[in-house]
């Protein structure tokens, strides 16, 4: 309890010093800033940035996409929310993206961007990203930048120590943040301690992309906060922060903070995998939903899985062991060559760094300072290889720039310091603006990291920008980590809350990146490839309506026969093979969202007419110099009318 | 003068002419290559997006090989050209024939080259001016009279907003090459002739 105190205290105090030392010396900042920080960010229009950056969006459910070094926001990638931007979640073929075994759940929480990796270094094939809120992890497609597949992880709660790839991208971890009765039954909250557990899901990646829970490791009832895969030597291990050792079920703040000692667990999956492959563990019921999205026909589809391999960890010799690591560890990072494992020990002004070589040796010589649930605690003092000191208040992450440095991010105290990887000297500090969560450095949680800037993800906005009312977006900046002493150069607002992000050079993606969904490749059920396809088909109350949209009208643009209480299903598909040659399709009244199509593609909404009339729909997109043009009428007539179906373009029948 | 007819043959996998279309909305700009059997897209889907943006000032789509019959005919002119050339090099080779033949082969190769772009010409100016009374976009020039969208038959011309550029390729620069070396072929059997006699 004293130690929260001080913590406060000190919290407080740094937050004065903080806002003191802005306040007095403004100009002095921006002067501090090197004369040329905005010729270093500024990317001349038509030019492109060096670098990709995918920050998750946090509880905007999405993911966006940016380039550095401008900070300039070039994309919003729906993943667990409903976007009508471009109708995903809302058109028929992308609402099984959303299915979870609670039903379908429009909005999500995304945390922690993770790109693929071969042989431990980044190759540009896919994102994964976790939510935290109803346990998922997501892949999106780095051709399309679409989501492609969308895994729920079964008996987890809080997958928060999650979608982390190892080095050949065989599996992406999915831990549980909040521990829970596993399976989940009734049962008194007080009676947590013991009997709850965090299971560690390890998703089994194909060379295709996709994803099958290989199997879920049952843990004890922690809180497993973070993670990140071994490398190098270390390859075949996952590393996870826990904390709320204590088992707390309330008022957790406090006590789960008792301890002064959490752990890091190390899982040796390799030995798991073997484990498995002969046949070890346990399959238990689940119920989880795997939705995936084909190319080919435009269509999600969702499966409901009901069973999932569980493994005790006391049955698999020598596979997981417990490291020490004080205050309440929040991020776990993995330096470039395996060797180092960062604990960042969210309520001290310390790091714990852990030697891996020095954990196989304490492994072998069966250096235990006792068990935890019958898992082996290994000796504080023989994993240990060293301890940054004083490097700020509250350390939240690490990252790496690949030249024997490391870049931890300090909340409490508000800045980003950089650090020597075996000496453990503190080189330098910045401020950040104001208390930063994550940092990224392109690939700086891989074997090669490119380090030539840092981005931070801060929590609080306040000042940065032009005010807009209480309500503000996150803030970034983005610093120069090239030279000895790190630069800010520029900040940029994000969308949602970006906690984690991962950037690539751009070199490596963006020759793969698609122009057009190829209309010969177009295999959806309702397509329509050239105009005279296109066509009503009433079944029962439902009415299909098969539209193409082409630069600048709909076929057919005048419909007949629809009845007040029909369903009617809009599928509508854009004929263009141009780039950048988008229709949108949107209807009065309608209760979903409008669709945007891209050349090549099909998607679908509904509508359901209320009232008799003409109603109009149109082009949502300005595609085109006649794009106000663009635009249809739909009569609507009674229940009990028996207008026919009557479909035309240009006052000629269509067929 | 084999060689030089040989070339010809060239025309038969590269294309003659090129015409490119840039705009700011194209920055990669819309190309077609025109080859003496048709007429293709530098991109895959450039011709189905030249077609698109020309409906908006009613011109008529680019023709398919079916639809012109100059894409039946060339190929066949100069397949019987190239072929007369290396008949006429073989005899000429062995003397059967004097070197002026060589320059009767030339001279009736630049008749038909001068025919041939005389109607590719026409057919620009009809592709260009033969628009349908329905189109969307009329516009006129400043004397009132329908604007024309003529592509230049050599060289850049802006029209509205894009530009034009029509060049020829690599078959044509082959076939000039071809000729060329023609016109040597007989200056050198010329020479030879005349230092026998």
């Amino acid at each position: 309890m004293k130690n929260i105190f001080k913590i406060a205290i000190l919290g407080v105090l740094g937050l004065f010093i903080q806002s003191c030392g802005n306040g007095g010396s403004s100009d002095q900042k921006s002067g501090a800033i090197s004369g040329n920080a905005a010729e270093r960010v500024y990317v001349a229009p038509g030019e492109h940035d060096e670098f990709y950056a995918f920050l998750s969006g946090g509880y905007s459910g999405n993911l966006t996409v940016y380039g550095l070094p401008s900070g300039r926001m070039l994309k919003e990638i729906p993943v667990f929310s409903q976007f009508p931007t471009n109708g995903y979640g809302y058109s028929e073929e992308t609402v099984p993206m959303l299915n979870t075994s609670f039903g379908f759940v429009p909005w999500g929480d995304a945390h922690h961007p993770d790109i693929s990796q071969t042989n431990g270094e980044l190759d540009g094939r896919w994102v994964f990203i976790n939510e935290n809120n109803t346990p998922r992890i997501a892949r999106i497609s780095l051709e399309y930048f679409e989501t492609e597949e969308i895994i729920e992880i079964p008996h987890s709660a809080g997958n928060h120590s999650s979608s982390f790839v190892t080095e050949n991208t065989e599996y992406v971890v999915a831990g549980t943040r909040f521990s829970v009765p596993y399976p989940q039954e009734d049962m008194a909250i007080d009676e947590m301690k013991g009997n709850f557990k965090g299971p560690l899901t390890f998703i089994a990646v194909g060379d295709d992309g996709r994803m099958k829970i290989d199997f879920q490791l049952k843990m004890p009832g922690f809180n497993y906060d973070l993670a990140h895969p071994g490398r190098g030597d270390s390859h075949g291990w996952f590393f996870f922060t826990t904390y709320n050792t204590e088992e707390a079920h309330t008022m957790q703040e406090v006590n789960a903070s008792q301890n002064d000692k959490d752990f890091i667990a190390a899982v040796n999956w390799k030995k798991i995998q073997e484990y498995v492959q002969n046949g070890g563990g346990e399959e238990i019921d689940a119920e989880y939903a795997h939705n995936v999205f084909d190319h080919s026909t435009q269509t999600a589809t969702t499966t409901m899985e009901n069973k999932v391999l569980t493994v005790d960890p006391r049955e698999v010799e020598g596979a997981v062991f417990f490291m020490p690591t004080p205050k309440s560890p929040h991020g776990c990072d993995v330096d470039p060559s395996g060797e180092y494992i960062v604990g960042n020990g969210k309520l001290s002004t310390d790091l714990t760094v852990h030697s891996f070589s020095k954990m196989i040796t304490a492994i072998e010589n069966e250096d235990y300072e006792g068990d935890a649930y019958d898992i082996p605690i290994l000796n504080f003092d023989s994993t240990l290889a060293g301890t940054v000191k004083e490097g700020g208040l509250g350390p939240l992450h690490t990252e790496f720039d690949g030249k024997g440095n490391a870049y931890t991010t300090f909340f409490i105290s508000s800045e980003v310091v950089k650090w020597k990887l075996g000496t453990w000297e503190v080189l330098d500090r910045q401020p950040s603006y104001y208390s930063v969560g994550h940092n990224m450095i392109p690939g700086g949680n891989s074997r090669k990291p490119f380090g030539k800037y840092m981005v931070s993800l801060n929590k609080i906005t306040k000042d940065r920008y032009l005010p807009t009312g209480p309500e503000l977006e996150h803030s970034a900046q983005l610093y120069d980590i090239s030279g000895e002493k790190m630069e800010l150069l520029s900040d940029f607002p994000t969308h949602g809350e970006p906690h984690y992000a991962a950037g690539i050079p751009a070199d490596k993606i963006k020759s793969k990146s698609r122009k057009i969904y190829r209309l010969d490749e177009n295999e959806h059920e309702y397509a329509a490839t050239n105009e005279s396809e296109t066509k009503m088909v009433r079944d029962g109350k439902d009415v299909h309506v098969y539209m193409t949209t082409v630069r600048s009208h709909f076929s057919p643009d005048n419909l007949e026969g629809i009845k007040v209480g029909d369903k009617v299903y809009f599928h509508v598909t854009n004929l263009e093979q141009d780039f950048d040659v988008p229709h949108g399709f949107a209807m009065i009244g309608a209760n979903t969202s409008e669709l945007l199509i891209m050349p090549g593609q099909t998607k679908t909404i509904t509508w359901e007419p209320k009232k008799v009339g003409v109603w109009p729909f149109y082009c949502t997109d300005f595609c085109s110099a006649l794009h106000q043009e663009m635009q249809g009428y739909v009569r609507v007539s009674g229940q009990n009318s028996n207008v026919p179906l009557k479909w035309t373009l240009d006052d000629e029948e269509i067929n | 003068m084999l060689i030089g007819s040989a070339l010809l043959l060239g025309l038969f996998i590269y294309p003659l002419w090129n015409i490119q279309l840039e705009a700011p909305q194209y920055p990669d700009s819309l190309g077609m290559n025109i080859f003496i059997g048709g007429i293709q897209g530098e991109e895959e889907f450039d011709i189905q997006n030249i077609d698109g943006i020309n409906h908006y000032i009613g011109m008529k789509k680019i023709p398919t090989p079916a639809e012109m019959w100059e894409f039946n005919v060339f190929p066949i002119v100069i397949g019987g050209m190239a072929a007369l050339g290396a008949l006429l090099g073989i005899l000429g080779f062995f003397k059967i024939i004097g070197p002026n033949w060589f320059l009767g082969w030339l001279t009736l190769m630049t008749v038909l080259g001068i025919l041939g772009m005389i109607d590719f010409n026409n057919w620009l100016t009809d592709y260009g001016t033969d628009l349908d009374p329905k189109a969307i976009m009329k516009l006129t020039d400043s004397e009132d009279k329908p604007l024309s969208y003529k592509p230049p038959l050599l060289g850049s011309e802006k029209i509205l907003n894009f530009t034009a550029h029509s060049y020829p390729k690599a078959g044509a620069y082959l076939m000039l090459v071809g000729m060329l070396i023609t016109l040597v072929a007989w200056w050198v059997g010329k020479k030879a002739t005349k230092g026998r006699s």
